[in-house]
C-alpha cells in the first residue's frame, strides 16, 4: 500500500503526445517534476531501503529463500514504478505482492511441506543437525586440562576468557574462542587467569549471581568446527573443555560414538540410525514422498481418529447447513407477510446472533453448557448434571445446536432476500389453478429459492467444514479419544486436527503430516467450491 | 356469517358486484390468528432464544469482578448491578492492551485492504492488458481457498521471515497485518471490480481529454465516486479481521500481543478459576463496535449476501 504511485505518467501527458487542449499552461510538461512524482520517489526510497535491508540481513542469516524472494520483489517493484509502460501493473503490484507471498506462496509451501518429514525433530538442515547432535552429546574431555576462567560481559553478552598455552582467549556462545588483544593476565601455566580485557567488564562472583542467564548453561565453542568441542564452566571460575562423544566422518557420512564404538549410518528418514535401530536426534528435513498421506490411512494410531474426524467433519458441515437453512427458511416464510406488523422489529431481533461476534457467542455458550456450573444445567434445568460437552454424542448435538443459533440468521437473511425476489403473480396463477399454500410452497417457492441460494449453501458448507473457532472454543475437539498421541477427540474436525498436530503437540509437532492433511482439506474445499462455482454467475462478469 | 352486497362506483360497462364479509369478533380473531397471529407467536418465541446468551453475558458482567464460572451456583441472571468489573477491566487487566492491538491491527488492515483492493479493481476495470482475464479467473480461484487453511505454512513462513526482518516474525503485529493484507485482494477485489464497472467510462474519458493522468483519474475521480463501496469493504474487512482467531492464536504467544479474540479465549477457558465476570465484561465491550458496524452495514450485507456477494 505504501508504494502506490501518485505520479502522472509521461506517456499519457498530453504535452508529450501533442494533444494539448487550448488554454492549457505551457509549463505543464512531461519533464517537469510534479508533487506526485516526489511522493512516488519518497515512497520508492522507503520501499527500496526496506528491501535492501532485507537482502543484507537475509545474506547474513543465510536465508536463501527469503533472499530470492526479496530480490525478485525489489526488481519487480522498481521496474513497474519507474517504467513508463505497465500502467495496470502500477495498480496491481502492491496487492499482488501480498497475495502472492501470504496466500499463494503459503499454499504452495503447504504442498511442499506435505511431502517432507518437517517437524519438531526434523526441523533443520543436515549440516545443522550434525552440529546439534555433537553439541547435545558433549561431555567433559577425559583428560581435560582445567582453565582458570573469567566471566566477561560486554553489551549484555556474556563471554568466557581463559589462558590456553600462554595465549589469552575470549569467546561467547555465538563467537568461538579466539586470541584477544589487551588482556592482563596474572599467574603462570595452568594457574594463569585473565584479570581484565579491554572493552569487557570482568564479573566477580557476586555479579554472577545477579545475571539473568545461568553461566553453567553457556557453551562457548572451542573453534568453528563443532568437533573441537566447547568450553564450559560449572561454577564460573574453572573452565573445562567438553568434546562430543560422537564424531562425524564426512567421507563415510556416518556418526561414530567414540565411547561405545557404535556407528550410526544415515537412514532414509533424515537421521542417523544405529544398527540396532536407535535414532540420533535431531534429524533433518528430507523428502518422504507420499508417506504423510499414507500414514493418514495406514498408521495404526492415526488412521482410526482420522477416519472418524473426516466422517464427523462432513456430517457437521452437512447438518449445519441443513439445520440452519431449514430454520432460516421457516422464519423467512413466517415473517414474509406484507400485512404483518412490527416485521422490522422482529427481523432486527432475529439477526442479533449474526451481528454478535461469533467467537464470543461460542465462548459464552461453552460456559453456559458447562456441566457442573453452567447456566443451562444449574438454572434452566434446575441443577441437572448433563454433560453437554463431555459426552461424545451430546457434544456433537450441542455443537450443532450452538451452530444453529449462530447460523440461522444468515440463512434467514438470504432466504428473505430470495423470497422477495420471487414475483408474486406466479402465486396468483397457482391459486387460480387450485394450488393450496403447501403445494405452492413445494412446487414454486422452494425450487425458485433453491436456484438462488444453492451457491450460498455450498459456500456455507465450505465455511462450516473449516469452522475452527466454533469447535475449538466449544469443546477443543473433546471429549478425547483414548490413546492417541495428538489428544484428538470425537468433535475434532479436520482443521482442528491439523492445529493439534502442528501447534499443540508439545515435542512431537509434525508439520509434514499437518500440511498433508491441509492438502486433503484444500482438495475437498476445491471440489466443493468448484461445484458451487459452476452455479454462480461470477464467471459472466469476466469479460 | 352475515353478508351484505354493495355496488362499487367504479366506471365500467357492467356493474361489478363484490361480496364483503362482515365477521363477528371471534371470527375475526380466528382469522387473524390463522393468518398473522401465529407469526407473532413464532417471533415472540424466538426472542428469548436469540437473547439468552447475550443477556447472560450482560448479567454476568454486572455481578462484580469475583464472579467466576466455577463458583458455587450463582449463575442466576440479573441478581446484581455492579459496574466495578468494567472498572477493573480497564484499570487492572491487559484487556485495554488487547483492545488497542485489535483496533490497530484491524484498522490498518481495513485501510490497506481498501487501498490495494480499489487499485486492483481500477486496473481490472479500466485497462485492457495481457493476462487480464487470466488474472480475474485466478483471483476467483484463489478466493475459494480461505487463507487460514494454510496456517501451518504461514507459521513456518513467518518464522523464517522473522530471522531476516525481526518485525515480520512471531509475536509481531506487523506480521499479522501483512498476512491479513495477503487475503485482501482475494476476498474483496472482485466485489469492488463489480462496483467500479458501474461507474461510467465516459467520465474517465472526458477527464483524459482534459489532460488528467491515469493516477489523477484514479485518485480524484473514481475513488470519490465509489466511496460507498470503499466504506463497506473497509468495514467488512475490519469485522472479518476482528473475528479471526486461528492465525492470531498461532502467531501471538505473548499475553501483551494478543488480540481481543485470543485474549478473551484465554480468559474464558482458564481452568480451575475461570474469570467469568471479567470475560463477560470484556465480551460486552468487544461486541459493541461490531454490533454497531453491523447495524450500519446491514443493508449492504443483506444485498451483498443475496447477490452472491459479487454484484454491487
Amino acid at each position: 500500500m505504501m508504494d502506490r504511485s501518485k505520479a502522472p505518467e509521461a506517456e499519457t501527458s498530453p504535452a508529450r503526445t501533442g494533444q494539448s487542449p487550448p488554454g492549457r499552461p505551457e509549463t505543464h510538461h512531461a519533464r517537469d517534476i510534479k508533487p506526485g512524482f516526489l511522493v512516488k520517489l519518497l515512497l520508492m526510497m522507503l520501499v527500496n531501503a526496506f528491501l535492501v535491508f532485507g537482502i543484507m540481513s537475509a545474506v547474513s542469516a543465510q536465508a536463501w529463500g527469503v533472499l530470492a524472494g526479496t530480490v525478485a520483489i525489489l526488481v519487480v517493484v522498481n521496474w513497474v514504478y519507474f517504467s513508463r509502460r505497465a500502467i495496470p501493473a502500477k495498480y496491481l503490484v502492491p496487492g499482488l505482492i501480498f497475495l502472492l507471498v501470504f496466500q499463494v506462496f503459503v499454499m504452495a509451501y503447504t504442498a511442499y511441506v506435505a511431502f517432507t518429514n518437517y517437524g519438531t525433530s526434523h526441523s533443520i538442515t543436515r549440516d545443522q543437525a550434525i552440529e546439534r547432535i555433537q553439541e547435545y552429546n558433549e561431555r567433559q574431555m577425559p583428560d581435560s586440562p582445567t582453565y582458570q576462567l573469567t566471566v566477561l560481559e560486554r553489551d549484555g553478552e556474556i563471554s568466557f576468557g581463559i589462558v590456553d598455552g600462554g595465549v589469552a582467549k575470549v569467546g561467547s556462545a555465538d563467537e568461538p574462542l579466539a586470541p584477544v588483544e589487551g588482556a592482563t593476565v596474572t599467574g603462570e601455566g595452568a594457574g594463569a587467569r585473565i584479570d581484565s580485557v579491554e572493552g569487557f567488564r570482568a564479573l566477580g562472583f557476586a555479579d554472577l549471581l545477579g545475571l539473568p542467564e545461568d553461566v553453567t548453561k553457556i557453551r562457548v565453542p572451542w573453534s568453528d568446527d563443532s568437533a573441537d568441542g566447547s568450553l564450559r564452566t560449572t561454577n564460573g571460575t574453572i573452565g573445562l573443555r567438553n568434546v562430543s562423544a560422537l564424531t562425524y566422518d564426512a567421507a563415510a557420512g556416518t556418526m561414530t560414538n567414540v565411547e561405545t564404538g557404535v556407528v550410526y549410518t544415515e537412514g532414509d528418514r533424515g537421521s542417523f540410525v544405529a544398527p540396532d535401530g536407535t535414532e540420533l536426534l535431531p534429524g533433518w528435513r528430507v523428502n518422504v514422498g507420499f508417506e504423510n498421506f499414507a500414514r493418514m490411512v495406514t498408521d495404526g494410531k492415526l488412521a482410526e481418529p482420522f477416519a472418524k474426524t473426516m466422517a464427523w467433519t462432513f456430517v457437521f458441515g452437512f447438518l449445519s447447513v441443513l439445520t440452519t437453512f431449514a430454520a432460516g427458511l421457516l422464519l423467512a416464510v413466517t415473517f414474509n407477510n406484507m400485512r404483518m406488523r412490527s416485521r422490522a422489529w422482529y427481523r432486527a431481533m432475529l439477526i442479533l446472533p449474526y451481528a454478535f461476534p461469533g467467537f464470543l457467542s461460542a465462548l459464552i455458550w461453552a460456559g453456559m453448557l458447562n456441566t457442573s456450573f453452567g447456566y443451562i444445567n444449574q438454572e434452566l434445568l434446575g441443577g441437572a448434571d448433563i454433560a453437554w460437552l463431555g459426552d461424545p454424542v451430546l457434544a456433537k448435538v450441542s455443537i450443532l445446536a450452538v451452530n444453529l443459533w449462530l447460523g440461522f440468521p444468515y440463512m434467514f437473511l438470504i432466504s428473505t432476500g430470495a423470497l422477495q425476489a420471487i414475483p408474486s403473480d406466479i402465486y396468483e396463477a397457482a391459486t387460480i389453478d387450485g394450488a393450496g399454500p403447501f403445494r405452492s410452497f413445494r412446487s414454486l417457492t422452494l425450487p425458485l429459492l433453491l436456484v438462488a441460494v444453492t451457491p450460498l449453501l455450498i459456500a456455507s458448507f465450505a465455511f462450516n467444514f473449516n469452522n475452527f473457532s466454533l469447535i475449538y472454543m466449544l469443546t477443543s475437539g473433546g471429549p478425547k479419544f483414548v490413546g492417541n498421541e495428538y489428544n484428538l477427540g470425537s468433535t475434532d474436525i479436520l482443521i482442528s486436527m491439523v492445529y493439534k498436530i502442528a501447534v499443540e503437540a508439545g515435542g512431537t509437532k509434525d508439520y509434514g503430516l499437518a500440511s498433508a492433511m491441509s492438502i486433503v482439506i484444500f482438495v475437498i474445499v476445491g471440489l466443493v467450491s468448484y461445484i458451487g462455482f459452476r452455479k454462480t454467475r461470477q464467471l459472466e462478469e469476466i469479460n | 356469517m352475515s353478508t351484505t352486497q354493495i355496488s362499487p362506483t367504479t366506471s365500467g360497462d357492467a356493474p361489478v358486484v363484490y361480496e364483503v364479509t362482515q365477521l363477528t369478533p371471534n371470527e375475526r380473531f380466528a382469522r387473524w390468528a390463522r393468518e398473522l397471529g401465529w407469526r407473532h407467536l413464532v417471533g415472540l418465541l424466538m426472542i428469548p432464544i436469540v437473547l439468552l446468551p447475550i443477556l447472560f453475558a450482560l448479567s454476568m458482567s454486572l455481578k462484580g469482578p469475583t464472579a467466576s464460572l466455577n463458583g458455587v451456583g450463582d449463575q442466576r441472571m440479573f441478581t446484581a448491578f455492579d459496574l466495578s468489573t468494567y472498572e477493573m477491566l480497564f484499570t487492572e487487566t491487559v484487556f485495554p492492551r488487547w483492545a488497542l492491538n485489535s483496533l490497530i491491527i484491524c484498522g490498518i488492515t481495513a485501510i490497506g485492504t481498501v487501498l490495494m483492493g480499489s487499485a486492483a479493481a481500477y486496473a481490472f476495470s479500466r485497462f485492457r492488458f495481457a493476462g487480464r482475464r487470466g488474472g480475474l479467473t485466478a483471483l476467483l480461484i484463489v478466493q475459494m481457498f480461505p487463507q487460514m487453511l494454510a496456517f501451518v505454512a504461514i507459521f513456518l513462513l513467518v518464522r523464517s521471515l522473522g530471522e531476516v526482518y525481526p518485525f515480520l516474525g512471531e509475536n509481531n503485529h506487523v506480521a499479522l497485518i501483512a498476512i491479513y493484507l495477503g487475503g485482501a485482494l482475494g476476498s474483496n477485489a472482485f466485489l469492488m471490480y463489480g462496483f467500479f464497472n458501474t461507474v461510467p467510462r465516459e467520465l474517465d474519458e472526458a477527464a483524459k481529454i482534459d489532460g488528467a493522468s491515469h493516477a489523477q483519474i484514479f485518485w480524484t475521480i473514481i475513488l470519490r465516486l465509489v466511496l460507498p463501496i470503499l466504506t463497506v469493504v473497509g468495514l467488512l474487512s475490519f469485522v472479518g479481521t476482528y473475528g479471526d482467531f486461528i492465525i492470531a492464536k498461532v502467531l501471538m504467544t505473548q499475553e501483551n500481543n494478543y488480540t481481543i479474540a485470543v485474549g478473551l479465549y484465554q480468559w474464558a477457558t482458564r481452568p480451575l478459576v475461570t474469570p467469568w465476570a471479567q470475560f463477560a465484561a470484556g465480551a460486552v465491550i468487544a461486541a459493541i463496535p461490531v454490533i454497531i458496524l453491523f447495524m450500519f452495514l446491514q443493508k449492504y450485507i443483506v444485498s451483498g449476501l443475496t447477490a452472491g456477494s459479487v454484484k454491487g
